[in-house]
């Protein structure tokens, strides 16, 4: 287990390494290097599978046990055992969740994982591999739509004018040729003054944005703003128009997928309340204003158009998702069960299609400084009963539930002068915002953490960073320099 | 998971009393990134929690809500398992209990010796069971039967802090009132062994060193034949002796009978490893007290008998569970150990022979069931004392799922002489189908209760006039052999046999060597009830034909007592619950806990005008 | 199943079932057989998704060469095992097991299975004498094990005692809990790993408890409600079906099941959405389903009532 933050999942695991925050890639680093020295690569996979290696060991090599232990913390000894364990395992996977992705070097923390999978073998095969555990229950289901800026649906390329005009043609329209704007680059378009009208799906951008002060100004200066959701979310508050819609997972039909590429089929148990509509309904009658009339699909139908489109979805038909319980995609066609896991190809001898390649990426410190103003560490994450900014979640009274907190260890409150339970000012480089402090056992000095599931008591995300990871567009959520203030009466002290 | 603790600390004194369990302090909370250890090590110590909870009973007299959080801080176990174990304990007490406690035995043996009336006379001054003293400093409770029961009524002390607890046979209401008061527990020397007082049986193998050798001396040990077994053992190596214990015939004496040499072997045998060797000390059944004369009389033959076992069958570590109500036995047993271990008999060079083996003391806490065999292994592991399901065997998943010999007290003394007189000499005694000596523990309506040795195949009938007759000369009505797992026989049945083959031959068993006499003026009806409490009390409660079978038992043998309306229907309502506890129960105890009913109700026993 | 696993196929065994040969997978209980064979075998402790604990004792049969009953839920089933389901001695414990529950808890929301097999074996619940009293709340928590007052014979002792509700989110009445440990081994090592709930006191006593009996949520627990999703008896309830069924507004006639995907996290767990006039009114989850067996956590259980909300807001 590794985690800053002596987690649940820490306290049961066989070992833990508590390394700093943004320290990932050192640590990965360091294993590879001692599995190389100590010889425990596997040579065969290395060498018909993969592109890079050398290169990569080079790159690798000033990551020493004593290096990386004064990076992330953590005991050479400990990252020593690790790699032993990793790659003398006879399967072992590598998963993760935000703690990897949410840093202003997102995509590079991930590429230091799969070095370590293609060092050892671990993956394309039952049981081994690499799994970033998602967050919401489509995520995964988003991506294989399309809903990304530079994919089609089954993660055809936008820019492959081949499998475009394949769409093109089907839907009967012109697709535009270049990769569109991710969330972040869309903030800074509209910072730019080149988008001026947007239309938000299902997401609360008002609250759940870096630096989200700044985020509801620049929403606020668009021409026209659209939301369509089953809340009035603060991000609706400011739109020009709402459009009200059924719960996808208990008011609609449809399909989701889930962290295993597993797609199931979620079903209508309930009507919606008011004037609330299916997302499809309110799409298709919104083409129709436009002068497209879709006509009525069902789910299936729609399904099914995916499945003509989409060759990873092709055997998925209604009826077999039912009969198999879902099916992990690709499923090219209905005599397949789909798969359990992906690249199977690299075991190939010869290798089918393109080698795996290894990619050489550093360590960089995280982007928010740790300064004498700012000493102190916050990382933000999510308890167990809420979701993202409790607009579901904060519908039903959890007994686990407490008021939001800034957690610390004893230790720093002690030092700060700052008692459990105390209210203090939180400051970043971003905002200041007020909190109620607790301690736990689960930090280390110089770490805090807390959630942004309770915006409306404290506002986390004014304090985090919205520095972006160019090439995913994720915002450095997980690492922000903070102080943490006492809150003085308002005596006059004479200085 | 999270390991929830309680919003509640322990004191200074609960948390030293945990500590000393522990070889090393606790970790420093919170702050550190890697040391903690993981679940594996965690697991690996659960077998601490009983310790753990003993050393705060003791210390305190009653494990807290604080002190239970320091337990599970330290073993990382969560509170409610540890909470499902500490309430599954009569001695132990999860309220707050006064330190000074008497456990006065109203069981069986000792309810014909007066138990009722000290009992009563208790309740008169003190008020009724569990009611603290007017300084609240001291309580009473009725137990189950002590293993005392050739000189009862007796009472245990359980006393807080340094004193030493122990025990009273036969207790006066004065006795009990002194030590409530402060006294420290009185030792009177007793003999539990007629057959040692004056004239010595030469004959007596099992019972050789008693009153005749110090049991807190290695070398008095040794000076006689002590540990010669054991270098025999060394000689021969552990296939000879293996198939020495073979030869013997030996069968465990503890009640099931089962070849400890096929025991052995199959342990030796086991591809697994470790294997363990475990001494069956909770000896627990009513009626029975021969391994706790073994074991405060000839402690050191306990520990060379478990390392010859743990030489012959590959184990390194033995365990030896002792019953939480003998403190006598369990001191005399932990010097000992300590006593091998200086001279080298014990420890990772035994007897220079070059093999490792030690000897960990784990004491009972007051429940019947830990004498089956699995739920001794669950109590050692720091869980429920439940028995688990058979098979598996515990000759293939025994203590920590591992190959394991288990062995009752008695059988493991008595490879001591297999090993000096060879296998066939030793099955040259007793019968062809029951070989060697048995202890047999006569209590009840005889002139001379004790523990004694005779060759198997003894009729019931000499073994009573070795025990001097029945008392005050009057006339025999039953005995109940085997304990209160076995049944009532008649007089007719006198001149059985006592082997396992006789005894069965009259739908009887020798179970533990129980030989309890009634005589004609006992109320048997209250001592069928006392026994239908007794497996009452004593279920584990884990399967339903035991846990609710042995109340309903109890239900209608009170009804058919105080009303005595509708016998027959009550009659067959007890026969269809002694079937299913018979046939369906998990372990011995559901199986056996309707046949002193049973055959108490067919001799007639119950029968007979109501008290009123 | 894994995909090395596919196309693979274990070894046979081969066992007679009242006098029928039933060929059984390597490893398989005789359960297995049993039920492959079609003989009804009730089961109370025992789930597929749960390490047997064979406790009940209710599907014992008749094992040729064994001297009492076996447990057919955990007792493997080797080559030339001969198997007896219906014979009087098998019929009088499964009968005298259901009896001695029946009669000494209250099986009135025992489900389907359970009341079927009370009729196929005659339970007569009363054959003990009339039921006794509900104790006191907190009596049966406080009991220590050893001595207990002797009964006097007139009534049948049973675990009745008032519903513990300190939440809203569970109910439990353990008047209804038959000590199936299902609902401890589903909050531990089975499931959610979490060790809220244990077996604790002993014999009749015995009965599922936080650490000195403190309210669920001062304890470990999570409300997962897995608990809920494999108590056999209604003991473990929701509070959301227990205040329907209070004011009489539980109709399961009335109620459609649906089933669907969780709306938080990437897991994918299926849930089984009990509908009644337009409202969800239970969430469960399918054990046969190789998500999540039937485990959910406390979102997934409970998550559910922003859908319901919305007119207000």
């Amino acid at each position: 287990m590794v985690d800053p933050r002596r987690t649940s999942s820490a306290q049961w695991a066989d070992v833990w390494l508590g390394l700093d925050v943004g320290t990932d890639i050192a640590l990965a680093n360091a294993v590879a290097r001692e599995i190389i020295t100590q010889g425990l690569v596997h040579r065969d996979f290395i060498e018909h599978a993969t592109t890079g290696f050398d290169k990569y060991r080079v790159a690798v090599e000033p990551y020493t046990l004593e290096h990386a232990e004064q990076i992330t913390g953590v005991r050479g000894e400990m990252i020593r055992d690790l790699a032993h364990a990793y790659a003398g395992a006879k399967k072992a996977q590598l998963c993760w969740t935000l703690g990897i992705t949410e840093h202003h070097n997102a995509v590079d923390n991930v590429l230091s994982l799969i070095n370590l999978s293609l060092l050892t073998g671990h993956v394309g095969r039952s049981g081994s591999g690499l799994n970033p555990l998602r967050g919401q229950n489509n995520v995964q289901g988003g991506g294989d739509m399309g809903a990304i800026p530079n994919k089609l649906p089954g993660f055809q390329d936008v820019e492959n004018n081949q499998l475009r005009q394949k769409f093109e043609r089907a839907w009967n329209c012109t697709i535009p040729q270049k990769n569109g704007w991710h969330l972040s680059l869309m903030f800074e378009a509209m910072e730019r003054g080149d988008l001026r009208g947007l239309y938000v799906i299902g997401e609360n951008p008002a609250q759940s944005e870096a630096n989200v002060e700044h985020a509801i100004h620049l929403m606020e200066g668009l021409d026209h703003l659209i939301v369509q959701d089953i809340f009035l979310t603060k991000t609706a508050e400011l739109a020009d128009v709402v459009l009200p819609a059924a719960a996808g997972w208990a008011e609609a039909e449809g399909t989701v997928t889930s962290s295993e590429r597993r797609v199931q089929r979620v079903r209508k148990a309930l009507d919606p309340p008011g004037e609330a509509r299916d997302d499809v309904e309110i799409l298709c009658e919104l083409a129709k204003r436009f002068g497209h009339d879709w006509g009525h699909p069902t789910a299936e139908e729609i399904w099914d158009e995916v499945r003509s489109l989409s060759p990873m979805h092709a055997g998925m038909s209604y009826a077999r998702l039912d009969a198999l319980g879902g099916i992990q995609w690709p499923c090219p066609d209905e005599d397949s069960q789909g798969s359990s896991y992906l690249h199977g190809r690299l075991w190939k001898r010869p290798v089918e299609g393109r080698l795996a390649p290894f990619s050489v990426v550093d360590h960089l410190p995280p982007a928010d400084e740790l300064t004498d103003e700012y000493p102190i560490r916050l990382t933000t994450g999510r308890r167990l009963d809420s979701f993202n900014t409790g607009v579901q979640s904060g519908g039903f009274q959890s007994p686990l539930r407490r008021a939001e907190t800034l957690d610390i260890c004893e230790s720093d409150g002690r030092r700060l002068g700052v008692a459990d339970s105390e209210r203090v000012r939180v400051r970043s480089r971003r905002g200041v915002i007020e909190m109620t402090v607790r301690y736990t056992d689960d930090l280390r000095p110089g770490l805090a953490f807390t959630t942004f599931h309770f915006p409306d008591e404290a506002e986390t995300n004014q304090l985090t960073n919205p520095t972006w990871d160019k090439k995913s567009g994720t915002a450095d959520f997980k690492a922000t320099a903070i102080c943490i203030e006492k809150i003085k009466l308002a005596v006059g002290t004479g200085g | 998971m999270d390991l929830k603790l309680l919003p509640v600390e322990a004191s200074e004194v609960e948390r030293a009393a945990v500590a000393t369990i522990f070889d090393h302090p606790p970790d420093a909370p919170g702050t550190d990134r890697v040391t903690r250890e993981g679940l594996q090590e965690v697991r690996a110590r659960r077998h601490l929690l009983l310790p753990a909870l003993h050393a705060v009973q003791k210390q305190v007299g009653w494990v807290s809500q604080g002190a239970l959080n320091e337990i599970c801080r330290r073993l990382l176990v969560p509170p409610a398992e540890a909470y499902g174990v500490a309430t599954f304990y009569a001695l132990l007490s999860t309220t707050m209990r006064p330190p000074r406690v008497a456990h006065v035995c109203d069981d069986i043996a000792c309810k014909l010796q007066g138990a009722d009336e000290l009992c009563a006379t208790l309740e008169c001054r003190f008020g009724p069971p569990g009611t603290p003293s007017a300084n609240g400093q001291a309580t009473w409770h009725r137990s189950p039967c002590l293993g005392l029961c050739e000189r009862g009524p007796a009472v245990l002390f359980q006393l807080a802090g340094d004193a030493m607890d122990g025990t009273v046979a036969p207790a006066e209401v004065a006795d009990i009132e002194n030590v409530l008061n402060g006294a420290t527990v009185p030792m009177p020397p007793a003999i539990s062994t007629p057959q040692t007082t004056g004239t010595r049986d030469p004959a007596l193998c099992l019972l050789r060193r008693v009153e005749a050798c110090d049991p807190a001396s290695l070398v008095a040990y040794q000076a006689a034949d002590g540990y010669s077994a054991l270098r025999r053992a060394l000689e021969i190596g552990p296939a000879e002796v293996i198939a020495e214990v073979s030869e013997s015939k030996l069968q465990g004496r503890g009640g099931a009978a089962f070849p400890t040499g096929r025991k052995w072997d199959a342990v030796a045998k086991a591809p697994a490893t470790p294997h363990y060797v475990v001494c069956n000390a909770d000896e627990s059944e009513p009626g029975t007290f021969k391994d706790r004369v073994l074991m405060e009389e000839d402690p050191f033959a306990i520990v060379e008998s478990m390392t010859i076992a743990g030489f012959a069958v590959g184990a390194e570590q033995g365990y030896l569970y002792v019953r939480g109500e003998y403190p006598l036995a369990t001191a005399r047993l932990e010097h000992a150990i300590r006593e091998c271990r200086s001279a080298g008999l014990l420890g990772p060079d035994v007897m220079d022979g070059g093999f490792c083996f030690d000897i960990d003391l784990r004491r009972g806490a007051g429940a019947y069931i830990c004498g089956e065999e699995t739920a001794l292994f669950s109590s050692i592991e720091g869980f429920r004392g439940e028995p688990r399901n058979k098979p598996p065997f515990p000759v293939e998943v025994g203590l920590f799922g591992q190959p394991t010999v288990i062995n009752n007290v008695e059988t493991l003394a008595n490879v001591l002489d297999i090993l000096l007189e060879g296998g066939p000499a030793f099955a040259g005694v007793g019968t062809e189908r029951s070989t060697g000596s048995k202890l047999l523990c006569v209590s009840g309506a005889v002139e001379r209760p004790g523990l004694y040795e005779v060759p198997f195949g003894t009729t019931l009938r000499t073994l009573l006039d070795l025990a001097g007759g029945i008392r005050g000369g009057k006339r025999l009505k039953t005995v109940l052999l085997g304990g209160a797992a076995g049944s009532f026989v008649s007089p007719t049945h006198l001149d059985t046999p006592l082997t396992f083959e006789g005894t069965q031959a009259i739908g009887a068993s020798l179970g533990s060597g129980v030989v309890m006499a009634f005589d004609e003026g006992t109320d048997m009806r209250g001592i069928v009830l006392r026994i239908a409490a007794f497996f009452r009390d004593e279920s584990c409660g884990q399967c339903v034909p035991c846990r609710v079978g042995t109340v309903r038992q109890e239900e209608l043998l009170q009804r058919l007592a105080r009303d005595g309306a509708r016998p027959s229907a009550e009659a067959q309502l007890l026969d269809e619950l002694a079937q299913v506890m018979r046939d369906a129960s998990i372990c011995g105890l559901g199986h056996t806990a309707a046949n002193a009913v049973q055959s108490a109700v067919a001799l007639g026993l119950f029968e007979g005008p109501t008290d009123e | 199943m894994s995909d090395e696993a596919k196309g693979q196929t274990l070894p046979l065994v081969e066992v007679t079932v009242d006098g029928e040969t039933v060929r059984a997978p390597e490893g398989a209980t005789l359960l297995d057989a049993c039920r492959a064979k079609g003989a009804d075998t009730p089961t109370l402790c025992y789930l597929e998704t749960l390490t047997p604990v064979n406790a009940c004792r209710v599907c014992v049969v008749e094992l040729e060469g064994s001297r009492t009953l076996v447990p057919s839920c955990s007792r493997a089933a080797h080559p030339g095992a001969v198997v007896h389901t219906d014979t009087p001695r098998v019929r009088h414990s499964r009968k005298l097991v259901l009896e001695l529950l029946a009669s000494s808890v209250d099986l009135s929301l025992a489900n389907g299975d359970m009341k079927r097999w009370m009729d196929y074996y005659e339970v007569d619940a009363e054959k003990f004498g009339p039921s006794s009293a509900s104790t006191a709340a907190g009596d049966r928590d406080g009991r220590r094990p050893g001595h207990h007052h002797a009964p006097d014979g007139k009534t049948a002792e049973t675990v009745a005692q008032p519903v513990k509700i300190h939440d809203e989110m569970y109910i439990r009445d353990y008047s209804k809990c038959i000590l199936c440990y299902k609902c401890v081994e589903a909050c531990g090592e089975d499931a959610q790993n979490t060790f809220a709930i244990a077996v604790a006191g002993r014999g009749f006593d015995a009965r599922i408890s936080t650490e000195f009996d403190r309210r669920l949520d001062d304890s470990a627990c999570v409300y997962c409600g897995n608990c809920i999703g494999v108590c056999p008896t209604g003991a473990l309830m929701f509070k959301s079906e227990y205040d329907r069924r209070e004011t009489g507004e539980w109709n399961e006639l009335q109620q459609r099941v649906t089933r669907t995907v969780c709306p938080y996290c990437g897991v994918g767990c299926n849930l089984d959405l009990h509908v009644q006039d337009n409202e969800i009114v239970k969430v469960m989850s399918p054990i046969d389903h190789s998500v999540t067996h039937g485990h959910l956590c406390i979102k997934g259980r409970f998550g559910w009532q922003f859908v319901q909300n919305r007119e207000e807001t």
